[in-house]
């Protein structure tokens, strides 16, 4: 009996008549697609983009070199060196992130005390050959900082923004 | 420790044996029972003022501190009930009311007992609302950094000032909120052993100064070590980031070092990375060194060897090398023919013949037991720290220790008998001893002193007793009769005689002496001089005890010098310069001075190109076609080097011979030498931290207030020192602590190079 109902189905192409249709019901319906780059999809506050340095208001680096977010990191990405400047406070000599090793899980932004650390927005970004040969997959602490000054504003609501649940 | 009965008590349900009088933390710490603690330390006394040991004690109506709280047969505590976690837990949350929440930026951050504490007895939460307490930073030199504010007031500190260091320079002032641990007056620490306040402090309030923000906990790799720069052999924990040496730290070796570390050992790292550290060969062309390839060195080298008058090519070394280095050098010297190898750099008397084998006499452990100890010659608080510590117990203990020394050197205990007279009278005042215990004078015509009977009886009675010569001593012109006079007063007053040479090996380097046959001794060198000379990590001007005469022998001859630095003079007059490993990068033995074998591994990676110079002996040995010089490893060099000295003991007797006359004579102005402690080696000199420090040597030329009075002088004028050819000028220092119609102007210190030796006769004028 199965057999017949089966060979009956086939015969009248039923099953391609239910797939058709939802393939028109979706021709019709309002399109998800997005024209990127001229459209772009909205992104969380909590997105873990490039990486930037932040400063307090008054322009002092945040940054006091702990090392937290170099022991965290799982991908070993963050090279730190540290020593006392000259006012005595602790400081970074260097801070490297190595974006190749990167992958950008957010332990970095997560185990920093002072919110020196933070993941942009920022996700349209590559390296070229040249760029590797010139060490441009580094983000060296001066371009970290040129970052964090860069987004500040949008970085600091995010912060604000996502203050309470953290 | 007559009668050993055990008790026992019983902890969380176990079963401990105890000794009577033993505290309950020390019964469970042996048991690995955990007890919170930051004040008990074990080798300091019990203090019980952090209250985080507390522990429940059965029919004691409240928690008792164990650290406290002797044992008694029968006794049963609980470290972790419901009583004591609430009392620790209390503890815990009054001790962190105070403490900043500056871990992130806090060096001790990951090694903090503090941290590890509140981790284990601390709440998540705290319900401290008010105002934290702020505490005003001193600066107490620059080998420690501090934060008071972070201070929890364990006192371990003041402890370690008052019954370790002997100088009491830490301390507490004011009460309750308001009490703070301070230097009272801001000044530098001095103690030789400050450092180990550091390692004491169980929160960051007192951390390294050099390690600074340098490195975190988690980065270090430990190597095990020996340090290099005394003759006690210090164990020590090497912490190495990037193969690079960051700190170092000791290791604990009861018969050694016990938990302590002079600062010398601790700091010296520094020079490591010092800006003028040797990274490439250098080879003289035109006149001038320049950097070159090792290949083009090497070959270099191997010919100037090869082709030197075999009976006129000698080797001096550092007593700082390790055994390994010695005995290739020995070995390279000897294949191609030559016997004339020293490493008795700051000797001052080669004319008669030393003892088989130098050392302390004694265990390190046993001179703590000597009822009496006589220093001839040594400013052993400085010389020779962790000894010195022994040597501070013993006189703690009620020992008696007396000195004859040309300087009135400060000791960090009260000293029994003491003669303070010039260089040139030691031998007198030693003759005078030796009559008063009628021992035989050595032909020195004995001084009349009064002390003398008393030293005399001293020694005689005691039961266990040492005298010691030390550098200053050895450094003299006179050391071969002071040795006999020292010799001759052991022996009749039945106590044992020590040496404390230089260096962390040069009981080792007189095992090597002792076992084979010796050719030249430095002062035949100086003396006939030399047509090419190997230096291992020699610096000629300030390693010598007499600069003048080292650099006229070495400047008549051709200088290939393996080194880690420089010296100006060695820039100026080497031949080449081989840059070689230190310490802490190559592998390697020392023989300290209780004669123990200590081997260690390399810590760290060569700066530079420099390589260890094992292996570059070794290859030198190859290219100058020897043979017998294939080994691979260190290892293979250790074991043949130990077969080669396995027959030799650690022997004081002096040979038979007739003792030499005495040289020095009493002049109007004589010097007195003798190198500080900070000046002792080449690596010690670089070491920028322990430069900067109140025991580094302050170019100055000091004498006693009465001569500066005599001559019309005051303190700060500059004056001018002659010696032979050479003169200094340097500004005046009036010192108590000097005898009169003497300048006290140490070697190793600069400026001491262009003079000559450190004891002799100098005149001074006003420059």
């Amino acid at each position: 009996m199965k057999t017949v109902i089966q060979y009956i189905r086939s015969l009248f192409l039923l099953e391609l008549f239910k797939g058709m249709s939802v393939t028109g019901r979706y021709l019709f319906r309002k399109k998800f697609t997005l024209n990127y780059p001229e459209e772009k999809a909205p992104v969380s506050p909590r997105f873990r983009g490039l990486h930037a340095q932040r400063r307090y208001p008054n322009g002092e680096e945040r940054c006091i070199a702990c090392k937290l977010c170099e022991a965290v990191c799982p991908a070993n990405a963050i090279t730190i060196e540290a020593a006392p400047r000259e006012d005595g406070s602790r400081r970074t000599t260097r801070y490297d992130i190595d974006l190749f090793k990167c992958i950008f899980c957010g332990f970095c932004e997560e185990s920093c005390p002072v919110d020196a650390i933070v993941e942009t927005r920022l996700y349209e970004y590559h390296f070229e050959d040249t760029d590797k040969a010139a060490g441009n997959y580094i983000m060296t602490k001066e371009k970290l900082l040129a970052m964090g000054d860069k987004y500040e504003a949008q970085l600091a609501d995010d912060r604000a923004a996502q203050a309470k649940y953290r | 420790m007559a009668d050993q009965q055990t008790i026992t008590i019983e902890v969380d349900g176990r079963k401990l044996e105890a000794t009577p009088g033993q505290m309950l933390i020390e019964v469970t710490d042996a048991a690995g029972i955990t007890v919170p603690r930051f004040c008990y330390h074990k080798k300091l006394s019990v203090a019980a003022n952090c209250r985080m040991c507390l522990v429940e004690v059965e029919n004691a109506p409240k928690p008792l501190p164990a650290c406290a709280t002797p044992v008694a047969d029968g006794m049963k505590a609980w470290t972790c009930s419901p009583l004591a976690r609430q009392a620790q837990k209390g503890t815990m949350e009054f001790l962190l009311i105070n403490h900043p929440l500056d871990c992130p930026i806090c060096d001790q951050g990951g090694e903090c007992e503090l941290q590890d504490v509140a981790m284990g007895f601390g709440s998540g939460l705290s319900r401290f609302v008010e105002g934290k307490r702020v505490v005003r930073n001193e600066d107490i030199g620059p080998l420690i950094a501090t934060e008071m504010t972070r201070c929890i007031h364990c006192t371990r500190c003041v402890r370690f000032g008052d019954e370790i260091a002997g100088v009491r320079e830490m301390g507490a002032t004011g009460r309750g909120e308001h009490m703070k641990i301070g230097v009272y007056v801001e000044h530098a620490v001095s103690s030789e052993l400050s450092g180990n306040i550091i390692d004491l402090c169980p929160v960051g309030a007192l951390t390294s100064r050099p390690f600074q923000y340098r490195a975190r906990a988690w980065e270090l790799t430990t190597h095990d070590s020996i340090a290099g720069h005394d003759g006690v052999g210090s164990n020590i924990h090497v912490h190495v980031r990037n193969h690079q040496v960051m700190r170092v730290v000791p290791k604990d070796n009861e018969a050694i070092n016990e938990t302590w570390l002079s600062d010398r050992d601790r700091f010296s790292y520094q020079a490591l990375y010092s800006s003028d550290r040797l990274e490439k060969p250098l080879l003289r062309k035109d006149g001038k060194l320049v950097e070159v390839e090792w290949q083009e060195a090497l070959l270099d080298a191997a010919n100037l060897l090869k082709n030197a008058d075999k009976n006129r090519l000698g080797a001096l070394a550092s007593p700082g090398s390790t055994m390994e280095e010695l005995y290739l050098l020995r070995g390279l010297l000897n294949g191609l023919g030559s016997k004339h190898i020293d490493h008795r750099l700051g000797q001052g008397d080669f004319r008669a013949a030393d003892p088989v084998l130098p050392w302390l006499g004694q265990k390190f452990a046993e001179v703590e037991n000597n009822q009496a100890v006589l220093l001839i010659g040594s400013w052993l608080r400085k010389d020779q720290p962790l000894l010195n510590h022994r040597v501070r117990k013993a006189a703690l203990a009620g020992a008696q220790v007396m000195a004859v020394n040309p300087v009135d050197y400060d000791f960090n205990f009260s000293l029994g008998s003491q003669v303070v007279c010039t260089p040139a009278a030691m031998a007198g005042q030693l003759a005078g001893i030796a009559k008063a215990l009628g021992a035989d004078t050595a032909g020195v015509r004995a001084v009349d002193n009064a002390v003398h009977e008393q030293i005399a009886d001293t020694l005689k009675k005691a039961d266990q007793g040492l005298v010691l010569l030390g550098s200053v001593a050895q450094a003299h012109p006179d050391f071969s009769v002071l040795r006999r006079l020292a010799a001759n007063i052991a022996e009749v007053a039945g106590v044992t005689l020590g040496f404390v040479g230089e260096g962390a090996n040069s009981t080792g380097a007189a095992m090597l002496r002792a076992a084979s046959d010796d050719g030249l001794s430095l002062g035949d060198m100086l003396h006939q001089g030399l047509d090419a000379c190997v230096l291992l990590n020699v610096e000629p001007e300030f390693d010598s005890s007499n600069p003048q005469a080292m650099k006229a022998m070495l400047g008549k001859a051709r200088v290939v010098a393996l080194s880690s630095h420089v010296s100006p003079w060695l820039r100026e007059h080497a031949d080449m310069v081989l840059p070689i490993a230190t310490f802490l990068e190559t592998a390697g033995s020392f023989v300290n001075l209780q004669g123990d074998l200590q081997s260690f591994n390399g810590c760290a990676r060569p700066a530079g190109e420099s390589r260890p110079a094992w292996k570059v002996l070794r290859v030198l040995a190859n290219l100058a076609d020897l043979d017998g010089f294939d080994y691979e490893s260190v290892a293979d060099v250790r074991e043949e080097m130990l077969k080669s000295i396995s027959g030799v003991k650690p022997d004081n007797r002096l040979p038979e011979g007739d003792t030499p006359g005495l040289r020095l004579e009493e002049s109007d102005l004589q010097r007195i030498g003798g190198t500080p402690l900070y000046h002792t080696d080449m690596l010690v000199r670089r070491a920028q931290a322990l430069q900067h420090t109140p025991d580094a040597w302050k170019a100055s030329l000091r004498v006693n207030p009465a001569l500066a009075q005599a001559l019309g002088l005051e303190d700060g004028d500059s004056v001018m020192l002659r010696q032979n050819e050479g003169e200094l000028t340097l500004p005046l220092a009036v010192d108590e602590r000097v005898p009169g119609n003497c300048v006290w102007m140490p070697t190793g210190v600069p400026g001491s190079e262009l003079l000559g030796a450190g004891f002799g006769a100098v005149s001074l004028e006003k420059a």
